[in-house]
């Protein structure tokens, strides 16, 4: 399989990456060279094989219900590029 | 005095213990060795205040005999390591000046045990490269040179900054990461002992996240014994994290000097490549007669799904990786562009934030986990895990204690040398490697010899799981055998 730049645009606009007209060409390429190197997967037989879904065979550990962190407000907008308060600033999301 | 830098970290432990010398005169002297190797741009911030504080606090601690396991011990921690208060970006911009608020499960280990901190270390972009050269700090310097050239080649990736502060003395051991290769191949680039240990072995939070079913944490470091004091301190259970084991960690020191004598070494044919250069061939039979040599039993075995794993890695690692990474939003922590709504706001602030090996990979991810092509990408390749996994088990059951291979196919290449054209030629250097995290196994890279350009070359074990120490022994029996190698410094 292959992708034309149509799908390009398209799988940089689900990614939010903005890509220019002039860099369509290029990632196409490179995109290609590794559709082209994984395409030999379609060779291996892997009828009624399981997908892999933990790579070590263990029960997944379930955390207490309880309340054990938190009133960190603080420390969790303290990266932000734009706050107010405790709250993160975006644009205008609903008109 | 000898030069401090040049100690392993067991005798720098000795040296401490025996009050020959104290942490503060270690880390001086680390700190003026970092100082006068800039040009490696191993570093990508230096931290020598608190470098100085952590070891006068723990030379008080040493003389009221209550020094941890690395008392004293100065480190290099990987930027993909959350520091609490100092600047932590994974080498992306994305991340900006990003200063965590919480330290990384892996390195409050280690500060607890005694150890110091001198810096963070360059490594490729979130990890994403097999030659510390996607940094968006710029590429690292190996110290290790052809024989008689003055280029400057890569240390490898994306541990590149660990594999060269290591190598060249700048550190006594580093922190890294491990997601393809990414521990073993700076390693053998540079001489270094490196191990990946089993998945779920070390705690994975406060690690930026590249590929969470492939992330481990480990030590690059340089001797067998030093990689093993370092990952005893590294690994253990994190509540935290919900992969990591809840099993006991061995005291993996007590494994080094143990015979290997019965042990059964497995060959895998499949790991005989074409066009193998023959130095490796060479290194690869020499490695294994000194197994021989020390008692254990050579076994050829097979591996069937081999050739898989790179493509089917090149499927799981950046489908995970598209969605791991869309946290970067712009919104909440790092680089933020200007935009007129919310959607431009994440495009445009992951268009300049991220690189071009990280925009690609997020891209392909995007593609295989899109409506209509999940099946025949993720989910296939995914199955072919399951065999790759399967063809390791298959070949411990009949006996196999572990797998001796090259740990890479060539040695260090000079800076812009590959993948310019194909990002593929790139990614072959990771094909000996990345069998063992798809597998979730254990893996050690051990100097082992050089080429004909004077250039480092490693061998790699591979391990049951959780089953470390029997690398460790084996790794032994290799360092002994090839001896130990230090760059001629040109810095």
């Amino acid at each position: 399989m292959s992708v034309d730049a149509v799908t390009v645009r398209r799988i940089a606009h689900l990614a939010r990456i903005a890509v220019s007209e002039d860099e369509v060409p290029h990632l196409q390429g490179e995109l290609n060279a590794m559709l082209a190197f994984v395409e030999q997967l379609s060779e291996v037989n892997v009828e009624g094989v399981e997908p892999m879904t933990s790579v070590t065979p263990m029960q997944m550990k379930k955390r207490q219900d309880v309340v054990d962190d938190g009133e960190i407000a603080d420390d969790i907008v303290a990266n932000a590029p734009a706050t107010e308060g405790h709250f993160f600033l975006v644009p205008k999301v609903v008109e | 005095m000898t030069d401090l830098t040049s100690l392993t970290l067991a005798e720098a432990r000795k040296g401490l213990a025996d009050k020959t010398f104290t942490s503060l005169e270690l880390t001086d002297a680390h700190l003026s060795a970092i100082e006068a190797a800039r040009v490696l741009n191993a570093f990508v911030m230096e931290t020598p205040d608190r470098a100085r504080d952590m070891a006068k606090a723990v030379d008080e601690k040493i003389a009221k005999g209550e020094g941890g396991p690395l008392a004293g011990i100065p480190l290099g921690i990987k930027d993909l390591f959350a520091t609490k208060g100092v600047r932590t970006t994974a080498c992306s911009k994305i991340l900006g000046n990003f200063v965590p608020t919480y330290e990384s499960t892996v390195t409050s280990q280690l500060w607890r045990d005694g150890a110091v901190m001198l810096g963070k270390l360059n490594n490729d972009e979130f990890a994403m490269g097999s030659s510390n050269e996607t940094s968006c700090f710029g590429p690292v310097g190996n110290p290790w040179r052809r024989d008689g050239s003055n280029t400057t080649l890569v240390p490898g990736g994306s541990s590149g900054g660990s594999a060269s502060a290591v190598a060249a003395l700048l550190c006594m051991g580093a922190t890294a990461t491990d997601t393809g290769g990414s521990i073993r191949q700076p390693a053998a680039f540079t001489a270094t002992v490196g191990i990946k240990p089993t998945y779920g072995r070390c705690s994975r939070w406060g690690i930026v996240a590249f590929a969470s079913s492939l992330d481990q944490a480990g030590p690059i470091a340089r001797s067998v014994r030093d990689a093993a004091m370092l990952l005893r301190s590294m690994a253990g259970h994190d509540p935290k994290d919900t992969t990591s084991v809840d099993i006991p960690v061995p005291d993996y020191e007590a494994a080094i000097g143990k015979s290997v004598k019965g042990m059964k070494i497995g060959i895998p044919r499949e790991y005989r490549l074409d066009g193998m250069p023959a130095e490796i061939e060479k290194l690869w039979s020499e490695g294994a007669a000194w197994l021989k040599a020390a008692g254990a039993e050579l076994v050829e075995v097979s591996l069937p799904h081999t050739k898989y794993a790179l493509p089917a890695y090149y499927i799981v690692a950046p489908a995970e990786a598209s969605s791991n990474l869309a946290r970067y939003d712009g919104v909440r922590y790092g680089l933020r562009e200007p935009a007129k709504n919310i959607i431009e706001l994440y495009e445009n602030t992951r268009a300049s934030g991220f690189g071009a090996e990280v925009k690609r990979r997020v891209m392909i991810g995007t593609y295989v986990l899109s409506a209509g092509y999940y099946d025949a990408y993720y989910l296939r390749a995914q199955k072919v895990r399951t065999l790759i996994k399967k063809d390791f088990e298959d070949c411990f059951a009949k006996g196999v204690d572990a797998i001796l291979t090259p740990a890479t196919p060539s040695a260090a290449f000079g800076i812009g040398e590959k993948g310019g054209a194909d990002p593929v030629e790139m990614y072959l250097n990771d094909i000996f490697t990345v069998t063992v995290n798809m597998a979730g196994l254990p893996g050690i890279a051990v100097p082992a010899g050089k080429d004909a350009q004077g250039l480092p070359l490693g061998l790699q074990l591979i391990g049951r799981p959780f089953d470390e120490e029997t690398l460790f022994s084996l790794g032994e029996v290799i360092e002994q055998a090839a001896g130990r190698f230090t760059p001629a410094r040109w810095w």
